[in-house]
């Protein structure tokens, strides 16, 4: 994606992690446009098992570019209940499309009000700024 | 200015200036003053080039090397041939003195030598993947143990007692940090024994560790031995002897999902241990829990072939406390001289190789078990190595073999005390027939002067 | 895209492996005849323990062989050939009588499992060479037998769990400063303990707040290297020291900068319990591509029951030398001491690896120090330094000093590292950028990328063995490279052009590795 950008309806975590909201109790993860573009071209993504809980603020997975390896961190705690398996065979669509055809987990959310301690848009591009 | 150094008075002169500092010694000032050794370092000064070496010959001298003793000493390590051109390659400059190829572009020498070693060694174990060499046999099996705890997130070992005796200490040095225990399966008539080895294979499992040929010579059944494992979801780790794999099964067509063993044989010399490399293969799923270096194909900008230090992102420099392992530097040079070895050799040469050793072996076997005062240790097949009992202290029958110029072999009570009469013989292609007769006759004298109770150095 | 006709000599000519050039029915060996009795293979080795079809090796001529490495060498940069500054690495000269000595067949042809009464001369060397390094490093007791500088880090790691399980305690952690190599965390997950990182100051020593709010009792040692890898030595080691024994922790030292102190100062004077040495760094032995080098390392009394095992050691037993019958060829005895394996260590963490380690390297190593002395490693470790700062001086004038400023403003040791932040803000180059234009003007870079703590580093250590001329050259390239890239930096940004190959993809060797030749 040739240019930083970080959509509205997504809610963002200061590790450079997103939020899609679904429902009550839903979520999509993935990591920002800023995330990819520091890591650079992405290789590989080893992504949790379904079934595996995820904890607010700690790490989930791991993103490799060709000389750096990344911790994502989730933004929300919950249940993974479906991870892109698409990623396997092209890692680069979460460089070409972050926060879409490059989203990491699906998440059963089990403290969805976790969600009010996140960043809107404008917030997650302050601190980038700053 | 002394040796190597280049600083004259108007080069220090000068720099001393651009630096902006009168002497040397205002450079040293961050070294806090009661921390300046203040003295000369107690050691001799400097000698000229002749008297180094001088010295260092004096030292060569007082060794009986395989010049002066016909060396019947194997255990791991093996007195082969090594052909002129491994010399006149290894000794370039530009594969003696550069760094690991963290430049790639002007690396490509260095770089496409690993793939091709990697190549080898793959061919020669059956397995798919492998890397560009390791420190030596012992470390690499313990660098296996450490995948298999990633890969099965398990810390249980179960390991023959015919792995090499220093394989198995080194594993367990290093189970110390991996938390890892280890439990030690024997052997019976020279082989694993395959009861004993099932039911100590559990669900906690990690790996299970064999060697074939085992130390005592005998080849194993790995796709026999290693069933159980798989039905426990363990790993099978095998240590083999390369030179073998020209005539014996390789270990991925006996399930093995790691062969390691130690390179030494392939190219490099005895050097009284060191440096050698040790080999690491593996099925691709393991390719990102490898340890070590792997050079992998690409292409550049214009689209010519070239090659990388490939899935860097296991390594120390970039993943650090999640690294795959903590190696660094390595075996390159040693990898390059098997290299050649192997080229040199040949898909027909190398086979041949195994075999000849395999006749040369069994001829050996049957001449030495001949000779009164001896006997087999055990009648497992062999390859290139075998176990003998000797009815006299080894000890002293090694030594009446030494005053007649001959190393006759490595004594097992050490390692094996329940073998405390054992010796072990390693045939090469440079043992001749001869030799082996010459050998037969001496260990036959020997042990006739021991069992007449001579003194040593009667003849 | 490069023009046909702009093309080197050495990128027109594509790689072509060993197996590629393979042909059915060539090769180089002739192996001697079996000369016993040929009995069927089957019989002496069940079938189903043999192999059908051999590995699928080359076939080629001993010519072909030749030319084909030589070839290959050619499309390598190396020492011999040029400038190699990379900083923490010591890209010194490595002498060629080394190589000859090393070569001797008394000890190139020994086997490892010979009898140390007839391998008193290895013996020796092994321990004259222990007892040299002792003297170097300012602790007593060295064990020879780790093979490279991680080893011998985990080896220390292991030692220092082993010391505190004697005196019944269980510790967790390991501590490095944030500027540490990769080598030392991954040492410290492989020996079982939590890696923490201690942070660095504005001078760019260990910060003292962060270090004491980090020690306690969980700590199990510290691992520190001094100078560290920004070329600094740390003022602050005597308390650091202090800190660390006072909570019972162990002190390590990573020998990968031993070459900015030889004979100045020593590590076990600064307070430290454990040391590895690269000989491949500090005492020439060449880096082989890749290794091989060695790891020994040197250590306090307390901490010597644990040693791995063997160890070599001196008997002073009398009246071996005399009537032994293990006169050397010149007719020279030992003279009264015997030196030998020992295997009684009842405390010992056991074997790191197989027989004794790297003896080839020992060998090496050995003949350096006596070529050097005493006077000599002192006079390398002093040159080292001056290289280091003349060449700092240099690059702090001109363009380098604006584009590349020095991370830390002080007089440095043997290495310094520079920030190639501006020449990114400016120029719009990387440090990988300039590395790789480097590489157009015959240099080896210095190391990129490292410590990371400095943004777009550049890592540069001379070496005590670089000529005055050698520095300059090396700084004028910079000051032209710089000069280029202000009028048109995306020469630099397509950088090498003149290389075997240009710019690699390494993206597509991570996302689809092609780790061997397909047959």
């Amino acid at each position: 994606m040739a240019d930083a950008n970080y959509p509205d309806d997504l809610c963002y975590h200061d590790q450079h992690d997103w939020a899609r909201l679904q429902g009550e109790d839903h979520a999509v993860f993935g990591i920002t446009w800023y995330a990819q573009d520091s890591l650079g071209e992405v290789v590989f993504y080893d992504p949790p098992e379904v079934g595996a809980t995820v904890a607010k603020d700690s790490p989930y997975a791991e993103v490799e570019s060709v000389k750096a390896v990344s911790e994502v961190i989730a933004p929300l705690s919950g249940e993974i209940v479906e991870v892109n398996d698409a990623l396997a065979d092209g890692p680069e669509k979460i460089n070409d499309d972050p926060y879409g055809e490059g989203w990491l987990v699906r998440v059963k959310l089990s403290h969805p009000g976790e969600a009010d301690a996140l960043l809107d848009a404008g917030e997650y591009r302050r601190l980038l700024d700053g | 200015m002394t040796r190597y150094t280049s600083a004259t008075p108007a080069d220090r002169a000068q720099m001393l200036a651009a630096i902006g500092v009168d002497s040397v010694e205002e450079l040293f000032e961050q070294v806090p003053e009661p921390l300046r050794l203040g003295r000369a370092l107690e050691l001799a000064p400097g000698l000229g080039e002749a008297e180094v070496f001088e010295r260092l010959a004096a030292l060569a001298d007082r060794n009986a090397d395989a010049e002066e003793q016909v060396c019947f000493l194997g255990a791991g390590m093996y007195d082969h041939y090594v052909p002129a051109i491994v010399e006149a390659i290894t000794q370039r400059s530009e594969f003696l003195t550069p760094y690991t190829p963290y430049q790639p572009e002007i690396s490509q020498g260095g770089l496409q030598v690993m793939f091709e070693f990697q190549t080898a060694m793959s061919e020669l174990t059956g397995l798919p993947v492998s890397n560009a060499g390791l420190y030596e046999g012992p470390s690499s099996l313990a660098s296996a143990a450490y995948l298999a705890i990633a890969a099965t997130g398990r810390r249980r070992f179960v390991v023959s007692r015919g792995v090499h005796p220093h394989s198995r200490e080194t594993l367990a040095t290093y189970a110390e940090g991996f938390a890892a225990s280890l439990v030690e399966v024997g052997l019976t008539d020279g082989l694993t024994d395959a009861d004993a080895l099932a039911q100590a294979i559990d669900g906690e499992t990690a790996a299970v560790l064999l060697q074939s040929p085992n130390f005592l010579g005998a080849v194993e059944d790995i796709e026999a031995l290693g069933a159980t494992a798989k039905r426990h979801g363990a790993l099978l780790i095998v240590a083999v002897d390369p030179i073998t794999l020209g005539v014996l099964k390789s270990p991925g067509e006996c399930g093995a999902d790691i062969a390691i063993g130690e390179g030494q044989p392939l190219g490099n010399r005895l050097d009284f241990g060191g440096p050698s490399f040790g080999f690491f293969c593996a099925s691709e799923e393991q390719i990102r829990r490898m340890p070590g270096r792997i050079a992998g194909e690409t292409e550049d900008v214009d689209g010519r072939r070239g090659f990388v230090l490939a899935l860097q992102t296991r390594e120390q420099h970039i993943r650090r406390e999640r690294a795959t392992n903590n190696i660094c530097t390595a075996q390159a040079l040693n990898a390059l001289a098997a290299m050649v070895h192997l080229a040199w050799l040949g898909r027909r040469g190398f086979r041949e190789l195994g075999e000849l050793l395999v006749q040369r072996t069994a001829y050996a076997r049957q001449r030495l078990a001949a000779v009164e005062g001896v006997e087999l240790l055990h009648e497992a097949p062999v390859a290139r190595e075998f176990a003998l009992c000797l009815d006299a202290p080894v000890t002293a029958v090694l030594e009446r073999c030494a005053e007649r110029g001959i190393a006759a072999g490595y004594p097992l009570a050490r390692e094996y005390p329940e073998y405390p009469d054992g010796l072990l013989v390693a045939i090469t292609e440079r043992r001749s027939r001869e030799q082996i007769d010459d050998l037969a006759e001496a260990l036959g004298a020997a042990l006739a002067a021991e069992r007449l109770g001579e003194g040593v150095g009667a003849r | 895209m490069t023009e046909p006709l702009g093309e080197a000599p050495m990128q027109r000519e594509r790689a072509i492996t060993i197996y590629e050039r393979s042909k059915e029915g060539r090769r180089a060996a002739v192996l001697p005849a079996a000369e016993v009795p040929e009995r069927p293979l089957e019989e002496l080795i069940p079938a189903h323990l043999l192999r059908s079809e051999p590995p699928r090796l080359p076939e080629v001529s001993e010519p072909e062989i030749v030319r084909h490495y030589n070839r290959l060498s050619r499309r390598n940069f190396d020492l011999d050939s040029g400038f190699y500054p990379l900083g923490s690495c010591t890209m010194k000269h490595n002498p060629r009588l080394n190589e000859r000595v090393a070569a001797l067949p008394g000890h190139a042809r020994l086997h490892p499992a010979q009898d140390p009464r007839r391998a008193q001369g290895a013996l020796e060397l092994m321990w004259l060479l222990q007892e040299s390094l002792a003297e170097i490093c300012g602790l007593p007791h060295v064990s020879l037998q780790p093979s490279a500088g991680s080893h011998g880090e985990l080896a220390g790691l292991l030692l220092t769990r082993a010391y505190h399980a004697d005196r019944g305690e269980r510790r967790t952690k390991v501590l490095a400063p944030d500027t540490s190599h990769g080598t030392n965390p991954a040492s410290v997950t492989m020996a079982g303990y939590e890696a923490v990182k201690v942070a660095t100051d504005e001078r760019g020593g260990v910060q003292m707040e962060d270090l004491r709010a980090k020690i306690d009792g969980e700590v199990a040692c510290l691992m520190l290297t001094n100078p560290n890898t920004l070329g600094l030595f740390d003022q602050n080691i005597a308390e650091i020291a202090g800190l660390i024994h006072a909570a019972g922790g162990t002190l390590y030292y990573d020998g990968a900068n031993l070459n900015a102190v030889m004979g100045h100062s020593r590590p076990g004077d600064m307070g430290f319990d454990i040391v590895h040495v690269n000989l491949h760094k500090s005492f020439s032995q060449p880096h082989g591509g890749g290794g091989p080098g060695a790891g020994p390392i040197a250590v306090s009394a307390r901490i010597e029951p644990f040693l791995p095992r063997p160890q070599v050691i001196r008997r002073p037993e009398p009246g071996w030398g005399q009537g032994g019958g293990l006169e050397n060829r010149r007719g020279q005895s030992g003279g009264g001491a015997y030196f030998d394996l020992d295997f009684e260590r009842p405390k010992s963490i056991g074997r790191l690896r197989g027989f004794q380690g790297n003896f080839g390297v020992f060998v090496r190593a050995y003949a350096y120090i006596l070529s050097l002395g005493g006077d000599g490693l002192a006079e390398a470790s002093e040159t080292a330094v001056l290289n280091a700062n003349y060449l700092k001086a240099r690059l702090a004038e001109g363009r380098a000093g604006k584009r590349l400023p020095v991370a830390f403003a002080r007089h440095c040791m043997h290495e310094f590292v520079l920030s190639g932040a501006p020449m990114k803000r400016e120029l719009g180059l990387a440090t990988l950028d300039l590395a790789k234009r480097l590489l157009d003007f015959g240099f080896h870079p210095p190391t990129v990328y490292f410590p990371l703590l400095v943004e777009e580093a550049l890592m540069i250590e001379p070496t005590e063995t670089e000529t005055k001329e050698s520095l300059d050259a090396f700084a004028e390239a910079l000051e032209l490279i710089l000069a280029e890239a202000e009028r048109n930096p995306e020469i630099a940004r397509s950088a090498p052009h003149s290389t075997p190959v240009r710019r690699l993809d390494e993206v597509r060797a991570a996302r689809n590795p092609v780790l061997r030749q397909p047959l």
